[in-house]
């Protein structure tokens, strides 16, 4: 295979994309050397950015963005850990802004959720964020207001280690993939509310059916008796958006350089409103050394799911001088965005066509069948008395005793009978793909977990959601209804259990804290995370430490998810004062 | 169980070497939690769990505080958590729906026909209408409804209504309540049923339903029904007792946008009964069918 091929067409692009060169961030324009030495990136004690309207373009398709500093993404902040930053940030916006430093451990006045941690910025004004940094690793920062997110409002941020970093590597670059459409947000939440489909353009078909497609017609009655879509896997798809590479569409091809023989490291940040990516590079394995900031024990593979406000760092080691293909995939096959890593800016490797858009099956109900007898030959009739194997086990697709502290109603369509525990899973879409596929329970620790005690409480939180009237909600209840706080004591170990009883993957993340995910007998080395992706129909658990006084946001990071209702507040105080 | 062991082991072996290294993760030497808070009427909150290897433990209560106004004045915080909550689930949408807006062609005098509805609010609550009419070209308007609905979500599917219709064809008006119930049936079919009573003590029933048959992702072939009834002879009306009319549909759209769609088809309908004994009498006919093109569109 040999991809020094020189595309006229993809020169051209590539001319044109360098002419718009200054809308970028140095960190995030095509054919960058990397971060050592580091291009333009912010640093030192004390930063200022500047929220303000601009334009986007990518793709021929251009709109109004919120910026920082001008660039989408913004800036690349790179700090030390032990240091302190002082970070004052000016909104030039006529509505107000925020920023939340997501992943950061900060005091909770300083965590940037407007209504939760302070005001909020008003138009004109500059808010002063100070924090002393206390970790290292991959992170990033974005709006937690009016879905600026969603127009180009976010950005990465990488912290150095204050000792030597247990990552070796030559050469390293940041990866910030986001999705972007010219349809203002709110435009596309009212769409959804109008239509819970209205993005989908790959349902299953009578024109599929025909022709053998898809599922067959006996499991399409089921399903339509169930009014269930196996193919709704994402809410916004590549029928609006254009989906990015450090802002870049594949047309565009950033392009990150490397010498053959070198250890690169990629940091890659999820940072899109709505899309989780299925990430490769076709010819090279990756070793994941870190997620969300954490270091993890090396790991290698072939792929993997991220899941939006995720960050998984790999090390690559591409020893051919070619070009390599970095390729996001969003996980409904909707579209794709290509990347390039290549010894000179210009080279291109073949993009792979867009693999089978994936159907949802019985599992992704939360009708976990693995190991049972099922009866009438595997095929699940649901009109039909469950057989003895199923006896003490629902098969309704909302039988309210499975969940007895969710209030039925019109938010809540289905509950999962038997959700399976899918850590060791592989993601949506990924079931079948023949080569590696990075799961949850690959990862382990690289430093022990400090807090290793047993939970004293535990809790179940259920995902909730009517995707007709795109309704999302915890434990069947909006925010806006009045939920109230879900609390913890000061250094509290609590486990909490998270329940999807939807057929969507929800990557759910908690401010302030970072908990320790249940993907082994070996307490000392789960997994430390800031967000995770509950799988559709499955459950997973984590541990707990509540460290952090104050009050602290809970949601789905779905950004629409987060806007019709799945949040939550967190409160932790002090015992003594709760009682 | 020796895993487990081990693992504390190596946990507190590493804890030194980590203090040093690594102040960063989660929140380092603080002293283990007090002795649980006494239960609190409020602790009911707390969802049991599932599972089964660790105590369900007593949540503590719900602070009444705000952790923030310690730092922002309250009054500023409360605006911001107030808009905070809306924008989580609490905002309202619109939507303006012309469901049918076509030619009918048939023997004859050739005809229109609209269907549109609207909704404003929340999930829960809307305010809704709904309209229907049909006349001849160039010729008078021969129906024309309006109605104007409270709609309720009633569970995952079904939203219940409840208000008033106003006929302002034909002659004489007639003014209606009306309550409802409209949703998506298993199998995806709309469905919808509306009771009317009138100001001269006069009931009706009308059922409706449709069906979408994706073909490809933007051909859609859509048979629909709707079937009028009646308590009583209003012979004002020209509707006698008993199932008065029914209509069928079979329309072809093509959905250039999800909002703008085109279609062509056929439409059928017929008077029963001594709704068409009163048609006959007045010179009319009982039965049509037409060949529809028309447009559905909504924003």
């Amino acid at each position: 295979m040999t991809n020094l091929t020189l595309d006229r067409r993809t020169l051209f692009k590539s001319a044109a994309a360098l002419s718009f060169a200054n809308a970028f961030p140095a960190w995030a324009q095509s054919g960058t050397h990397g971060l050592h030495p580091a291009p333009g990136l912010l640093s030192g004690e004390s930063i200022a950015l500047t929220v303000a309207d601009s334009h986007f373009a990518t793709g021929g398709r251009s709109a109004h963005a919120v910026t920082i500093n001008g660039t989408v993404p913004a800036p690349l902040i790179r700090l030390r850990e032990g240091q302190n930053v002082r970070l004052s940030v000016t909104n030039k916006l006529k509505e107000d802004t925020s920023i939340h430093w997501h992943g950061l451990i900060v005091p909770f006045e300083m965590d940037g959720v407007p209504g939760v941690s302070f005001p909020g910025i008003a138009p004109g004004e500059t808010f002063t964020y100070e924090f002393p940094i206390r970790q290292s690793g991959t992170y990033w920062y974005h709006s937690h207001s009016g879905m600026q997110e969603a127009m180009g409002h976010y950005g990465p941020i990488v912290i150095d280690p204050a000792g030597a970093d247990p990552v070796q590597a030559t050469r390293e670059h940041v990866i910030v993939l986001s999705d972007w459409s010219p349809v203002h947000p709110h435009v596309q939440l009212k769409r959804l509310k109008q239509s819970g489909g209205y993005y989908n353009m790959q349902r299953q078909t009578l024109a599929g059916l025909l022709n053998g497609k898809d599922q067959p017609l006996k499991d399409r009655i089921d399903w339509g008796k169930m009014r269930m879509d196996p193919t709704d896997i994402s809410d916004v798809t590549g029928s609006t958006y254009s989906f990015l590479v450090n802002g870049h569409g594949t047309a565009e091809n950033w392009t990150g350089l490397f010498t053959p023989g070198e250890r690169v490291r990629l940091r890659i940040i999820n940072a899109s409103a709505m899309t989780n990516f299925n990430v490769r590079l076709p010819g090279l394995a990756m070793t994941v050394v870190q997620c969300d900031g954490q270091h993890v024990q090396p790991v290698e593979t072939d792929e993997f799911q991220i899941g939006i406000a995720e960050t998984y760092d790999v090390i690559v080691q591409p020893t051919d001088a070619q070009a390599y293909a970095l390729i996001a995939e969003a996980i409904d096959r909707s579209g794709l965005v290509r990347a390039t890593l290549a010894p000179q800016i210009g080279m291109v490797a073949a993009i792979p066509p867009l693999r089978a858009r994936p159907l949802l099956t019985m599992k992704d109900m939360g009708m976990d069948m693995s190991g049972m007898d099922m009866g009438q030959g595997g095929v699940i009739d649901l009109s039909q008395p469950a057989n003895d194997s199923m006896a003490g086990h629902s098969m309704k697709m909302l039988d309210p005793s499975v969940a007895p502290n969710v209030p039925m109603g019109p938010g809540v369509a289905t509950l999962s009978s038997m959700p399976a525990d899918r850590t060791a899973d592989r993601p949506t879409g990924l079931e079948d793909v023949d080569h590696r596929v990075l799961t949850y329970a690959d990862l382990r620790a690289l430093e022990p977990n400090e807090d290793i005690r047993a939970p004293t409480r535990s809790i179940d939180i259920h995902l909730t959601a009517n995707m007709e009237r795109y309704m999302w909600s915890f434990d069947g209840v909006k925010l806006s209804d009045g939920a109230d706080p879900i609390a913890f004591r000061h250094m509290e170990r609590v486990r909490v259990t998270l329940i999807n009883d939807t057929m969507m993957p929800h990557p759910i993340h908690i401010h302030g804290h970072f908990f320790q995910l249940l993907t082994g007998e070996d307490a000392a080395h789960n997994p430390r995370k800031h967000t995770v992706n509950v799988l559709p129909g499955g459950k997973i658990s984590f541990d707990l430490t509540a460290d952090a006084l104050g009050d602290w946001a809970f949601h789905c990071h779905m950004l629409m998810h987060m806007h019709t209702g799945m949040m939550r507040v967190v409160t932790v105080r002090h015992a003594e004062d709760a009682a | 169980m020796t895993r487990l062991i081990a693992a504390l082991l190596l946990a507190s072996t590493a804890t030194p070497a980590l203090a040093q290294m690594d102040h960063s993760q989660m929140g380092a030497h603080q002293t283990p939690p007090a002795p649980q808070a006494p239960a609190d009427p409020h602790a009911g909150h707390a969802m049991p769990s599932t599972d089964d290897s660790v105590p369900q433990g007593v949540a503590p209560p719900i602070p009444t505080d705000h952790a923030a106004e310690a730092f922002y004045p309250a009054a500023t915080m409360a605006r911001a958590r107030a808009a905070m909550i809306k924008e989580s689930g609490g905002m309202r949408f619109l939507q303006l729906m012309l469901d049918r807006l076509e030619y009918r062609a048939h023997k004859g005098a050739n005809g229109y026909a609209w269907e549109g509805e609207g909704w404003f609010g929340g999930d829960i609550n809307r305010f809704a209408f709904k309209t229907e009419g049909e006349g001849e070209v160039g010729g008078p308007l021969e129906s024309a409804e309006v109605q104007a609905l409270y709609s309720r979500a009633l569970n995952p599917w079904f939203n219940v209504e409840a208000g008033v219709r106003q006929d302002f064809r034909p002659q004489p008006q007639r003014t209606y309540a009306v309550v409802g119930i409209e949703g998506l049936a298993p199998y995806w079919f709309e469905v919808g049923a509306q009771a009317f009573l009138s100001d001269k003590g006069d009931a009706h029933l009308r059922l409706e339903g449709s069906y979408d048959q994706r073909i490809t992702q933007r051909l859609i072939l859509q048979p629909a029904a709707e079937m009028n009834m009646s308590a009583q002879d209003a012979p004002e009306l020209g509707i006698g007792s008993g199932v008065s009319d029914i209509e069928l549909g079979l329309r072809l759209r093509y959905e250039f946008t999800r909002e703008f769609a085109p279609y062509v088809g056929v439409h059928w309908e017929r008077k029963l009964g001594d709704t068409a004994r009163y048609a006959r009498a007045a010179g009319e006919g009982t039965s049509a069918t037409s060949l529809v093109m028309g447009v559905r569109f909504w924003f």
